[in-house]
């Protein structure tokens, strides 16, 4: 064929197809060239290919100087050599150059055991930096950021958060500044990251192969709650908690660790485990009924944002907040499921145990970094005490470290239930982990709602199909016709604001967006995936296999749902829902 | 030109301008005036006239007499003697340093001599501001000629013919630049020249745009008519505001006329030039640099392939080229392509403008044909070396460029035979350097600028140049070892061989020619812990010789830390360990007592 290029690649001949890099061909002969800049998230059509860290570079027979084998195409004819004596220094070298320049506190630092500079100086077998040099780069922690931590002296200018923050997400809160030695990726005029345009969506922190971006760690918050004698310390889980939770235990990802989970939790010390689907379903009851309400009113003609938006997403939120300011009417005023789960542990569940809510500690654990932020905001306190509904919010990851301290072995644990009330939860609630999920757990109840009728396929396989991308999609719901869109990524969510601000051409009536490309299943606080998205499908396959497996699949079908309305809140929508369960309208606010 | 009987041009350039040329220019013309002469003699201000160590520059036409260093108090004697007397004034006429002898005449003096203007064809001869004399050499005839005359392909084929190179530094063969950005189909294609000059001490595009807007303007029109696009980019340091308000005005007359704009001289072509302002990153010279920083983006290269001339400004295809080498298109349309191909060495043809600079006689502008050996260069139109001292090294291309010793004198100038001895041609900076220039010194200025002119993207360049860097900063500090030397070699080699962009790759240069050609100098450094050529303080060492010293005790008093002890009438001595090498004692010393290695 004209279109394929003959090589020869440390003596195996091969033919590739045109445009590709040495790179690619060569994972084809199954030559294992070292990168470290690159990142190839080709799911959503998106390549970290700067050619900067100079890592991969090989001998190209007739070229004077070496070739980046990430960068290079293929030529017809071309001989490779990726392993030299000449190949192997230089790539030492330039790895020694780059640890010439970077922090020796590999013992403690956050991304100890999964740093791929690390992993990079092992197998390239560096045990001597022969140039070390008078100067390192020496910058201020950024600890503004509820979410994230920057430490500039371990970045190594791959690039890759640009890259999430800038094309993925289009955010623009970090970006190369400086040149020469001092080059280092920050913010524009170096601001602390929490005055910056930053969502906190953490997804700079999944592809950073070094400790330059990591979570804020809350884990010593929950640690000393859990041994103080006169708190009470309640955990949730998100849904997405559990599809991921195997990975940092060595499982393969796609399989959910839920009962495993619940388990250690107990061990930890946790005096009630509970899960976030519980409010997740209860998330579907106002938002579906907030649907119904606005939908109602704009089929009449009567004045009413619309479309709505979902809001349970807290990165979303705060790119509405920052790119957005004057379409913050949109999003729906239900709080996120971590959100409600706070609110009625606080109340409902504290009355129901007579414990004082101020003498309870409400402890979330979520795929998220935004989370913590969220957790912080000041209007998420509806219990009038004196700290907010949600005391501690930690990662994923965090929750890894702490079964790990724990000397809990996860996998050897029996499987659990959550506790009642605020454990049991539908199909509904679990998919809020992935993206399109929100939408297809209101589409179950609103269908029966608008209806009136029973459900009999409760898989809207439209609104499914999406994975990273954006997804519109036409429901009939009795003589409506719904019109949809889900997307992911705040790239997708900006492209869906855009729309809506030129017109809204889709007549979209419900959109759900989730900052995170692939739903929560990716969010910044998961495993890290550093760049292989195939592992979020897998964990999203993992909750569509939970749901599944699930007799209830619609929220307001949930017993202990029913159960909090006639004993608590009266109805979805109510007085008292409002006052617990929704944000005053959505005004400008502040970062903390 | 007819109507006056005199001419007097002052050099614009600014050099001469910070020497107060343009003091020197109104002086004239309030002179002039006040003897009643307006309607006789012009007085303008041309570009630079590339003799800037005798500026200011004043040049009377017709007799074509050439007066150095004018200050301002002299143009009433220029006036009032040369004008109206018709008495040249001696005093300010270049003085032959052979004979001693006054000449008048710039074509008889020997940084004139050997020179051949092709780029600088017009600089220090118009007015710079006033299109009409660009347009009285011949200006815009050559874009009239490829208009109605030849096809895009021919104009190319023109341009592949005259074996022009480009002058920005790599020198690759700007007809199959054009030919390239040709082929590529695309609904908008841009021109850019880059005004970008960033070496130290070098002032060739400047001085171009400042004495010769036009010719860049007519080249980039003939460079878009070939390659098919009708918008022109000049990406010019914002650092040069007089080059950037003589563009500005050559464009707007330009435009007036109808040289740029709609249906240019009447025909289907159009085409239109705006300016874009760069910060003066030395890597924004770099093309796809240049092209991102132009986008608004951060000033840093990718990788190539894709070549600007497939996916360049605005992804569009985009030919850049450097000032000088635009300079010289229009003249291969006037006088053909065999003529220019006849200029030069095999394989770099036409001339080369180099800024001399350093420790030699006539500092300045010149052009050269390729071809002219370094020793020409530098003894007979640079004068030789300043003050008799002994010559030691060029450095030519730049901070990337490399060092050429005294065997390489007689090399002939040509893109080829610099890299071949380890250097490049660059830009054409040109400094030259004496037997007081210590050589681990130099590479040390070199990299610091480098490091800092790094754009910091790729790991050999961000941090390989500084640890360079470093270890020179050790080794003329006195701390170095032989490893110092090992490193300093194993770090340029990886540098070389795994940095991005061009500046990169050829950032170890200053080092890896120094070590070439003065390994021992560095040797001197870390083993003997001497600096041959007397430079690096912490290697100095300052001792009274007991047989001169009268024991006068000035050293003991001036020095300022009281290193220096000794009783009267009897011989003196510096303790090593307080001594901060500042040298008053031996600049004091009436007697020659102290010595210095």
């Amino acid at each position: 064929m004209s279109n394929m290029i003959n090589l020869t690649i440390d003596g195996i001949e091969t033919q590739v197809p045109a445009g590709s890099t040495i790179l690619q061909a060569a994972e084809q002969v199954g030559v294992h060239i070292p990168t470290l800049c690159y990142l190839d998230l080709h799911e959503i059509g998106i390549e970290n290919k700067p050619a900067s860290c100079r890592v991969c570079v090989v001998e190209v027979v007739g070229r004077r100087n070496l070739a980046p084998a990430c960068a290079t195409p293929v030529a017809e004819g071309m001989v490779v050599r990726t392993n030299t004596p000449k190949v192997i220094d230089s790539r030492k070298m330039v790895v020694e150059l780059m640890l010439s320049d970077h922090p020796k506190d590999c013992l403690t630092c956050p991304k100890s055991g999964q740093c791929e500079l690390q992993t990079l100086a092992e197998s390239l077998g560096v045990r001597k930096i022969r140039v070390t040099g008078d100067s390192m780069s020496t910058y201020a922690l950024d600890e503004s950021s509820p979410s994230i931590i920057r430490d500039r002296d371990k970045c190594i200018m791959c690039r890759r958060c640009e890259t999430m923050c800038n094309q993925v997400q289009t955010v623009g809160a970090l970006t190369a500044v400086d040149r020469g030695f001092g080059a280092v990726v920050s913010t524009a005029f170096d601001l602390p990251i929490n005055e910056t345009v930053c969502t906190m969506c953490g997804q700079c922190i999944q592809v950073c192969p070094v400790g330059a971006l990591t979570e804020k760690s809350n884990l010593d918050e929950v640690i000393e709650a859990l041994g103080d004698p006169d708190k009470t310390v309640i955990v949730n889980t998100a849904p997405a908690v559990r599809a991921a939770l195997g990975e940092e235990f060595g499982i393969e990802p796609g399989y959910s660790v839920t009962g495993e989970m619940a388990a250690a939790l107990r061990r930890v010390g946790f005096d009630y485990v509970f899960d976030t689907d519980f409010a997740a379903d209860l998330t579907i009851m106002e938002e579906a009924q907030e649907l119904v309400d606005r939908l109602n009113k704009f089929l009449k003609g009567e004045p009413v944002a619309m479309p709505m938006i979902t809001s349970c997403c807290p990165a979303w939120i705060n790119f509405l907040e920052t790119q957005f300011p004057d379409m913050q009417e949109l999003p729906s005023s239900a709080k996120s499921p971590m959100e409600m789960f706070g609110a009625m542990a606080k109340s409902y569940f504290a009355q129901k145990k007579g414990i004082d809510p101020e003498d309870l500690v409400v402890v979330s654990v979520m795929p998220c970094t935004a989370k913590k932020f969220e957790a912080k905001r000041d209007e998420m306190n509806s219990n009038g005490t004196s700290r907010n509904d949600i005391d501690i919010s930690i990662t994923t990851r965090e929750l890894a470290q702490l079964i790990k301290q724990m000397n809990i072995d996860l996998l050897e644990l029996e499987e659990e239930d959550f506790d009642d009330p605020l454990g049991e939860s539908t199909g509904a609630g679990v998919i809020f982990g992935k993206t399109g999920g929100v939408m297809e757990a209101a589409l179950r109840t609103g269908y029966e709602w608008i209806t009136g009728q029973e459900l009999g396929d409760v898989e809207f396989e439209d609104v499914r199909s999406t994975e990273y991308g954006m997804k519109v999609a036409h429901v009939q719901i009795g003589d409506v016709t719904l019109n949809v869109a889900v997307a992911s990524g705040l790239g997708n969510a900006r492209a869906i604001m855009e729309e809506i601000k030129a017109g809204n051409p889709n007549q979209l009536h419900f959109i759900e967006i989730m900052a995170c490309p692939g739903g929560c299943v990716n969010g910044g606080g998961q495993p890290y995936h550093f760049g292989d998205l195939s592992i979020i499908q897998d964990r999203q396959a993992a909750l569509l296999e939970e749901d599944e497996n699930k007799t209830i699949r619609k929220s307001h079908e949930n017993p202990s749902i029913k159960k909090i309305y006639e004993e608590f809140l009266g109805k979805p929508g109510s007085h008292v829902a409002h006052e617990y369960l929704h944000t005053p309208a959505h005004v400008y606010r502040e970062k903390i | 030109m007819a109507e006056y009987k005199f001419h007097i041009l002052v050099c614009g350039g600014t050099g001469c301008l910070s020497s107060n040329s343009h003091e020197i220019a109104d002086g004239l013309k309030d002179a002039i005036k006040a003897a009643g002469m307006e309607e006789e003699v012009k007085v303008l201000q041309t570009g630079c006239f590339g003799f800037c160590e005798k500026g200011p520059i004043v040049k009377v036409l017709p007799d074509n007499t050439f007066y150095t260093q004018v200050k301002p108090e002299d143009v009433n004697e220029i006036v009032s003697e040369h004008i109206v007397k018709g008495r040249k004034v001696n005093r300010l006429l270049y003085v032959d340093p052979e004979n001693e002898k006054h000449i008048s005449d710039a074509k008889h003096m020997d940084f004139y001599k050997k020179q051949m203007r092709i780029a600088l064809r017009n600089c220090g001869f118009i007015d710079p501001e006033n299109i009409d004399e660009y347009i009285g050499r011949d200006g815009y005839q050559a874009l009239a000629k490829c208009l109605t005359e030849m096809t895009p392909e021919q104009v190319i084929e023109e341009v592949k013919k005259s074996g022009l190179r480009g002058r920005g530094g790599a020198g690759f063969p700007t007809g199959l630049k054009w030919q390239f950005a040709h082929g590529y189909q695309a609904d908008q294609k841009y021109v850019v020249c880059n005004a970008d000059e960033g070496d130290p001490g070098a002032f060739m595009d400047r001085s171009i745009l400042e004495g010769d807007p036009n010719s860049i303007i007519e080249a980039m029109a003939i460079c878009g008519y070939a390659i098919g696009a009708s918008q022109g980019r000049v990406y010019i340091r914002a650092e040069y505001p007089l080059a950037i308000q003589r563009l500005e005005i050559a464009i707007a007359q330009a435009r007036e006329y109808g040289l740029l704009g709609d249906n240019i001289l009447g025909t289907d072509f159009s085409f239109d030039i705006q300016l874009c302002f760069g910060a003066g990153a030395f890597v924004c010279g770099e093309e796809t640099a240049l092209i991102h920083s132009m986008e608004g983006q951060r000033g840093e290269p990718t990788i190539k392939p894709p070549f600007p001339a497939e996916n360049g400004f605005w992804n569009k295809p985009t030919n850049v080229n450097n000032v000088e080498t635009f300079a010289n298109i229009p003249v291969i349309f006037l006088k053909g392509a065999d003529w220019f191909s006849s200029i030069g060495t095999e394989k770099s043809k036409g001339t080369k403008v180099f800024a001399l600079a350093g420790k030699i006689n006539n500092v300045g502008l010149i052009e050269v044909p390729m071809g002219t050996t370094l020793r020409e260069v530098i003894y007979d139109i640079g004068g030789g070396i300043k003050n008799g001292k002994k010559f030691k090294a060029v450095q030519t291309g730049g901070p990337s460029g490399g060092c050429l010793t005294e065997k390489d004198l007689d090399t002939p100038i040509d893109f080829d035979n610099l890299v071949a001895k380890g250097s490049m041609m660059g830009s054409g900076g040109m400094i030259v350097m004496d037997e007081d220039d210590c050589m681990p010194s130099v590479a040390r200025f070199y990299m610091e600028f480098i490091e800092e002119e790094s754009c910091g993207k790729c790991t050999p360049c961000r941090i390989g140049t500084k640890r360079l860097s470093e270890l020179l900063k050790d080794i003329t500090g006195g701390k170095g070892t032989m490893e110092h030397i090992a490193e300093l070699k194993r770090v340029s080699q990886v540098i070389r061989d795994t940095a991005l962009c061009g500046l990169g790759q050829t950032a170890p240069n200053p080092v890896l020619s120094t070590l070439a050609h003065f390994e021992d100098e560095y040797i001197a450094h870390v083993k003997d812990h001497t600096c041959p050529a007397g430079k690096c303080t912490a290697l100095l060492k300052f001792k009274i010789n007991p047989e001169a010293c009268k024991g006068c005790t000035l050293c003991a008093r001036k020095c300022p830390v009281g290193a220096i002890s000794g009783e009267v009438r009897k011989p003196h001595t510096i303790d090593q360990a307080k001594c901060i090498k500042c040298g008053a004692c031996m600049d004091n010393c009436k007697f020659g007592a102290i010595t210095k290695n």
